[in-house]
């Protein structure tokens, strides 16, 4: 087209054409937004806890809640086991059940928040441009804070138990995982939420079966009990693979390895589940960017 | 060519008609099988017109225009003309369908001040929020915060949240993270259309002197004319989605204020939709006209029309509603006759006569609905066209209020008498 080519030829600072590479996700520009991402994060966390009587410790009840539930249940009454691996040292129920539940937790609320994206923020997104990716990256955030306390809860109910029920505490390098897995768990929500938030742009029922996906995904995931419930079950056992194909279930699996200091891990599954999370994410941002040129005239 | 900062070039934007997002899966695969089995869509609206086979609205056909550093232009237009839709796609918020818009510089919208205002903020907190979002880093606004509180009048309930705000407070704060934006080209839709009259004025001057003395760029969307002379030093006017006049102020309002020589002085209703079956048959409505070549009227004015209808027997009270749209679907109410008697089968014309009074500044329609009133005074509808019948409304007393439909509803409910004590 004649006419695309003499707004390229000058030297404009922005240029908005009717169509546009596949690969075009503004990943620099959404970079230089950074200040508003710090300021969105805020903003949801005051905005969350503002005229709560318990402010922030809402963000501990509800792992806390499930804990017990499981502990009770799940370990209490159904006998089920709390090992990754077969082996002498066995993590206490109470303990194995937080750190399940926390990542979990992170996962569920950030993937669901995310997939909501162009519908919570369509008055302003209908308004003013800015970087769309804005949003479910400031949101990926704001869960960050909530792990990060249900972290530390986890932490001193660690030391209660080493305190009063004498566990050990280990620590071994594999604590040093602990970034890398919170990074895949940021990146692995926000992408399938994307995802899920350019399609249900168009159709809303998508919606609908997130959180009821979930619930369903949690079960697929060692969250209440431990891995060898799979690998020794003898009719379950040969689909070892299929399970651990879950990007959830390494990712799960070698958190705990890394905070109990022992527990399983095979590198195969823990990069395919790379994989996997890294997939999601760039066929989310490309969908995304795609998406966000023109979902206001849709939504 | 370096003083070029906007240039648009064959922009058009198309939208589909009839129902498009919001839809559901299910809803979808309906549509398709109906389609497949050539049944009537089951989605649709009863009486909604049909617009599967892909019709579609330009909204903006064609436009192409550029602006140099520090012009302040003036986009002007009737409602649907395509100067909001224009506004959106300069300023990103969603795409055109062709064409491409160069910009140089940092772009900041105030197509509707206070978006992104957080309730549950304060002042000093959503001014941050506010020009983050518009675009600024915390640098920037740190530097800007003193003269932005300043400007705003509101330096007392700064850190107060913004929920227990006055709605002219909101419109104040927001204002002021606009004008003090480090932006090089501004989008204003309308925004000085709220608030008080002395801040409104201490907008105008401020934009003025922010395109005098700084050099900035400024699109300026409105319907008041007065406004766009204090202004703007350039004018373009936009009909139907084309661009009309591209000039000279005075000569753009006067292009804008001259009645629109595209709008339809007559429409036939025989071949319009009815929105169902059994209506239309026995008597039916074929056309109407406005008389005196014009569908804009001055709200004190008569609307004089011509109706012509055809009927297949006679009837003894048969009555006339006209119910009234503003131009975006609000229904707004409904005109209606005195009845008449049709004494014989065949076409007939009469002539029409109404009072638009209660009808501020704006543009509206009228969708007719002929009834019969039997003899145990039941109402049986006889013809309802489903044509739209598109008029518009104007004032020229320029000490008027401006109408803003959004904030004051589509009635004016008449004059309060001051009487002598």
């Amino acid at each position: 087209m004649i006419m695309k080519e003499t707004i390229s030829q000058n030297s404009f600072t922005t240029r908005i054409t009717a169509h546009h590479g596949l690969f075009d996700l503004h990943l620099k520009e959404t970079l230089s937004y950074r200040d508003l991402i710090f300021l969105f994060v805020k903003r949801d966390f005051v905005s969350k806890y503002k005229q709560t009587v318990l402010g922030p410790a809402w963000a501990l009840i509800q792992p806390l809640l499930t804990t017990v539930v499981y502990t009770l249940i799940f370990s209490g009454l159904a006998g089920l086991t709390t090992a990754d691996i077969e082996g002498d040292y066995i993590v206490p129920p109470f303990l194995f059940y937080l750190s399940g539940s926390i990542c979990w937790s992170y996962f569920s609320g950030t993937l669901i928040a995310t997939s909501n994206t162009f519908l919570a923020n369509s008055a302003v997104m209908g308004k003013v441009y800015y970087p769309r990716l804005v949003s479910p990256i400031s949101t990926a955030f704001s869960h960050l804070i909530s792990f990060g306390i249900q972290f530390s809860m986890f932490v001193v109910a660690w030391i209660i138990f080493a305190v009063i029920g004498g566990t050990s505490i280990v620590i071994t390098p594999w604590l040093l995982m602990l970034p890398l897995i919170i990074i895949q768990l940021m990146i692995l929500s926000t992408g399938l939420g994307i995802i899920i938030s350019s399609v249900t742009t168009k159709y809303r029922d998508l919606q609908m079966l997130v959180s009821f996906g979930l619930q369903l995904w949690q079960y697929a995931t060692p969250i209440a009990y431990g891995l060898t419930l799979v690998s020794s079950s003898e009719s379950f056992s040969k689909y070892l693979f299929l399970y651990q194909l879950n990007p959830m279930t390494p990712l799960v699996t070698t958190f705990r390895y890394a905070v109990f200091g022992f527990g399983y891990f095979d590198l195969t599954y823990y990069l395919i589940s790379w994989g996997v999370t890294i997939a999601f994410f760039v066929i989310g941002l490309i969908l995304f960017s795609k998406i966000e040129r023109t979902f206001m005239d849709t939504i | 060519m370096d003083d070029l900062m906007i240039k648009v070039e064959n922009v058009s934007k198309e939208y589909r008609l009839g129902q498009i997002g919001g839809t559901t899966l299910r809803e979808e695969m309906q549509r398709k099988i109906a389609k497949v089995l050539k049944k009537e869509d089951p989605t649709k609206k009863i009486g909604e017109k049909d617009y599967s086979d892909g019709e579609t609205f330009m909204a903006l056909d064609g436009v192409s225009f550029e602006v140099k550093k520090g012009e302040r232009l003036a986009i002007i237009g009737h409602n649907g003309a395509g100067k909001s839709t224009l506004l959106k796609l300069l300023s990103r918020v969603t795409a055109p369908s062709t064409g491409g818009i160069g910009l140089n510089g940092r772009i900041a919208s105030m197509l509707e001040v206070g978006t992104g205002f957080h309730p549950e903020l304060t002042g000093r907190e959503n001014v941050y929020m506010n020009g983050a979002i518009l675009g600024m880093t915390k640098k920037e606004i740190d530097k800007k915060i003193d003269d932005i509180i300043e400007f705003s009048e509101v330096r007392q309930f700064i850190d107060t949240p913004v929920k227990r705000y006055s709605s002219g407070m909101f419109v104040k704060l927001a204002f002021s993270v606009a004008a003090h934006l480090d932006a090089e080209i501004m989008l204003m839709d309308e925004v000085l259309a709220v608030g008080d009259m002395a801040f409104q004025t201490k907008c105008l001057n401020k934009m003025s002197d922010l395109a005098k003395n700084e050099g900035k760029t400024i699109l300026y969307v409105s319907h008041n004319m007065n406004t766009v002379r204090k202004l703007c030093n350039r004018a373009m006017v936009l009909e139907h989605g084309r661009v009309a006049f591209n000039g000279s102020v005075e000569e753009g309002i006067a292009r804008y204020l001259k009645d629109d020589e595209n709008a339809s002085l007559h429409f036939d209703l025989d071949k319009a939709k009815r929105p169902y079956g059994g209506i239309g048959d026995e008597f039916r409505a074929l056309s109407l006209d406005f008389l005196d070549d014009r569908t804009r009227f001055k709200y004190d004015e008569s609307i004089e029309a011509k109706f012509k209808f055809r009927a297949e027997r006679a009837y003894k009270a048969v009555r006339l509603r006209a119910e009234a749209y503003y131009f975006d679907g609000t229904e707004i109410g409904n005109y209606e006759s005195d009845s008449f008697e049709v004494k014989a089968e065949g076409e007939h014309t009469i002539n029409l006569s109404f009072k638009p009074d209660v009808l501020p500044i704006g543009q509206y329609y009228l969708i007719l609905n002929i009834y019969e009133v039997d003899l145990t005074n039941n109402h049986q509808t006889l013809d309802q066209p489903s044509q739209r019948i598109p008029f518009e409304i104007y004032e020229d007393d320029p000490t008027g209020i401006r109408w803003n439909h959004e904030y004051m509803g589509h009635v004016r409910m008449g004059k309060i008498k001051l009487k002598d004590n």
